[in-house]
């Protein structure tokens, strides 16, 4: 056995608003320069959705992740060892610009400075590449809370394996439904990105497994872009190196959560360690499909277990992170709750970003236009669910639905028990029986509660002691440097000699 | 005289010169800004005709430097190989043909980052220089090729002794004054480009990622002291 510590992430989906709050305190610490503005380390989506990049789900366009042919060991998608040798000038599944988006400002001067004439100055849009003006086709989150749903929605590569009239059911006027998914990088176990990498410049922190590119070592050879399935590794065009999510490393070794979970409104982020085996990563990546969610669960160890916190400590573990372990947030979602599952387990890159899949709008079933005032039909049954079961298997069961119905069958639970304690108009036995169904008993459902709507900044971020990457506050100003290189970075990203 | 004169400042100075350079600042830049030690990719701003343009560039040049490489380290042998025609006609027709996809290869790329607005937005002067050396170089090959035939055999009994004197230090100009002037032109850019070469793009030749073939295929670094294997 070989434990190791993780920093790993609970977003809770059905408390996101979609506000984008997110975004915007990432953008603003970390990619708001040049080369870096069309990237999005974090971004929210709207689901059913294409996303960003347009439609990066769909690994026959971008061959992202790992693939399983057979009996034989995981490959990577793209260009692993066998195929980057012939590959290597031009990367056949490198993105583009295009998919995601080019960038724009609008030319305010022009409203101080145009001519004096008989009609009003406007600020054309300009591309932030070349200066040029651009026509604006689309841009990140074109298809916010459905915008053009016909072309975006319809397009969803989850939708695969729904019957037409579940896909009817979704976008129809007055069923229709969606929800957000805000992605961050997955820092996960089996990084696509890392392995894919020709320089050796990604690599993983081994204290907390934070997944990092060393800026210095990359040499623009672009198949971490290439390979990551979920699209969170970005090319940047001006300094010719690739850049992602950092987890704020700098925030988290000072004891500070990062931008996004800090920011976060509705409060759906959790953070906290998890210890696992590393020794078990490659024969459950190599599991079948079906088998993948419950083989990455297998690979968290219980940081309660005495045995287990002696081992360890003896692999060197410090008694803080094992502490840190033992309060996880994402510890009791995961494993103890089992209702935060990992986004497409099928890539087999083992995220240890995990979501609770979000419940469908609160509300009364309705029949024949009036609203059902059934003690049993006051909540949707799951399967009655507007989101069909199968949607979320796509998403977050790598295609089986067992798993997504256990958790949103005790989530669902839970509300039942709450609405029998608060509202009374549920008795107590119906409630049990909702419980009982769903694996969950009252003292779980208080403890599911209590973590999804009451919990503090100091509950839903267990923050474990962590060591420097570079003390870079001792000899540089860091808000000096903010625009220019990113955060570490003595001297500017400059090019040629 | 002054033919004299400009021999060995084309053929022994500027050479030794250009050598200076590119060990020099080729060490000086991987040491000081070794950020930039690399070619910017523009395949980001513009996928369509990337594949077009660099693709038959890079195997032509790979190939037609190989040529010129094994030419120089073995003359002898290469000599011998060419003593009977048809395999003299192999090796020259070869080398015409890559030495055309290198030059078709470099004029799309120059077209595809002249008319794309975004990749001529990082494209910096020094790069545009390059491109024309480069352009001008492989215009000059191709026309040796085309109009002094048999340069595989030439440049193993005269360019090779030349580029060996200056190697071993004992400089002999001999061998390349008697040379036609689009040769001597070949061999001036050449060692132009050699001593131009750490200041450009063209350092990420250096840094081609070979131990990726045989490191582990994960990569974990540790901090602490107690470092662990991946």
């Amino acid at each position: 056995m070989n434990i190791r510590s993780q920093v790993s992430m609970v977003f809770h989906l059905d408390k996101c608003i979609g506000c984008h709050t997110c975004s915007i305190a990432c953008k603003n610490i970390w990619t708001d320069r040049k080369g870096a503005e069309y990237m999005w380390w974090n971004n929210v989506e709207t689901k059913p959705g294409t996303g960003y990049p347009t439609k990066w789900e769909d690994q026959e366009q971008y061959h992202g992740g790992w693939e399983k042919n057979g009996d034989q060991p995981i490959n990577i998608k793209s260009t692993g060892k066998a195929r980057v040798v012939p590959n290597i000038f031009h990367n056949p599944y490198m993105p583009s610009m295009d998919d995601y988006y080019e960038p724009w400002t609008y030319d305010y001067q022009n409203l101080f400075n145009a001519k004096e004439g008989s009609d009003q100055p406007v600020a054309k849009p300009i591309s932030m590449i070349t200066g040029e003006d651009i026509a604006v086709e689309a841009g990140p989150n074109w298809d916010d809370d459905l915008g053009g749903s016909e072309i975006y929605a319809a397009n969803d590569p989850n939708l695969d394996g729904l019957s037409e009239q579940q896909r009817l059911q979704l976008s129809s006027v007055e069923r229709l439904v969606f929800f957000y998914l805000p992605r961050i990088c997955n820092h996960c176990l089996n990084p696509c990105c890392v392995a894919s990498c020709p320089s050796g410049a990604l690599y993983k922190r081994g204290e907390d497994g934070i997944v990092l590119i060393d800026q210095k070592k990359c040499r623009a050879w672009r198949s971490c872009v290439a390979a990551c399935p979920y699209k969170k590794t970005y090319f940047n065009w001006f300094t010719g190196k690739s850049e992602k999510c950092i987890l704020c490393f700098p925030r988290l070794e000072t004891g500070q959560a990062p931008a996004c979970f800090h920011s976060c409104v509705g409060r759906i982020r959790y953070l906290g360690v998890l210890l696992y085996d590393a020794d078990r990563l490659e024969e459950v990546a190599n599991l079948p499909d079906e088998e993948l969610v419950e083989g990455h669960r297998s690979l968290i160890l219980n940081p309660h277990d005495p045995e287990i916190v002696r081992k360890a400590q003896s692999a060197g573990i410090p008694d803080g992170v094992i502490e840190s372990a033992q309060q996880s947030p994402v510890y009791k979602f995961v494993m103890d709750w089992k209702i935060a599952l990992p986004p497409h387990i099928e890539y087999r890159t083992l995220p240890m970003l995990f979501y609770v899949p979000p419940m469908s709008p609160v509300m009364a079933d309705f029949e024949q236009g009036l609203a059902s005032h059934q003690m049993e039909g006051l909540f949707h049954g799951i399967d009655q669910s507007r989101v069909p079961m199968k949607y979320f298997a796509n998403l977050f069961g790598g295609g089986h639905e067992g798993v997504v119905r256990y958790a949103m069958g005790k989530q669902l639970a839970v509300r039942w028990h709450r609405r029998a304690e608060t509202v009374g108009d549920v008795d107590r036995a119906t409630a049990d029986k909702f419980l009982r169904e769903a694996d969950c008993t009252i003292e779980e459902a208080e403890a599911i509660y209590k973590l999804t709507s009451l919990c503090t900044f100091e509950e839903r971020f267990v923050i474990p002691p962590m060591y420097r990457e570079e003390a870079i506050e001792m000899i540089r100003e860091p808000h000096e440097q903010r625009a220019e290189a990113g955060f570490g970075f003595v001297g500017g990203p400059r090019r040629g000699l | 005289m002054s033919q004299h004169f400009l021999d060995q400042f084309l053929f022994i100075a500027l050479p030794y010169v250009c050598l200076f350079t590119f060990f020099l600042m080729t060490i000086y830049r991987y040491r000081v800004q070794s950020f930039s030690y690399s070619s910017l990719s523009s395949q980001f701003l513009e996928n369509k005709h990337h594949f077009w343009a660099v693709v038959p560039f890079h195997y032509g040049i790979l190939v037609i430097t190989a040529g010129h490489l094994l030419a120089f380290l073995i003359p002898r042998q290469l000599l011998a190989w060419n003593s009977v025609p048809w395999r003299l006609y192999v090796l020259e027709i070869s080398a015409l043909a890559f030495g055309i996809l290198t030059l078709i290869g470099l004029v799309a790329v120059i077209i595809r980052r002249f008319t794309n607005s975004k990749v001529r937005m990082v494209t910096s002067p020094t790069d545009w220089m390059l491109f024309f050396m480069l352009l001008v170089q492989t215009a000059s090959g191709v026309s040796l090729a085309l109009f002094y035939p048999w340069g595989s055999s030439w440049f193993a009994t005269n360019m090779s002794p030349y580029l060996w004197s200056i190697i071993m230090l004992a400089p002999d100009v001999s061998y390349v004054a008697a040379m036609p002037l689009l040769v001597k032109l070949h061999v001036v850019l050449a060692f132009l480009t050699i001593g131009f070469f750490p200041f450009t793009r063209l350092v990420h030749v250096l840094v081609i990622p070979n131990p990726y073939l045989w490191r582990k295929t994960q990569v974990v670094r540790w901090y602490s002291s107690r470092s662990r294997k991946a």
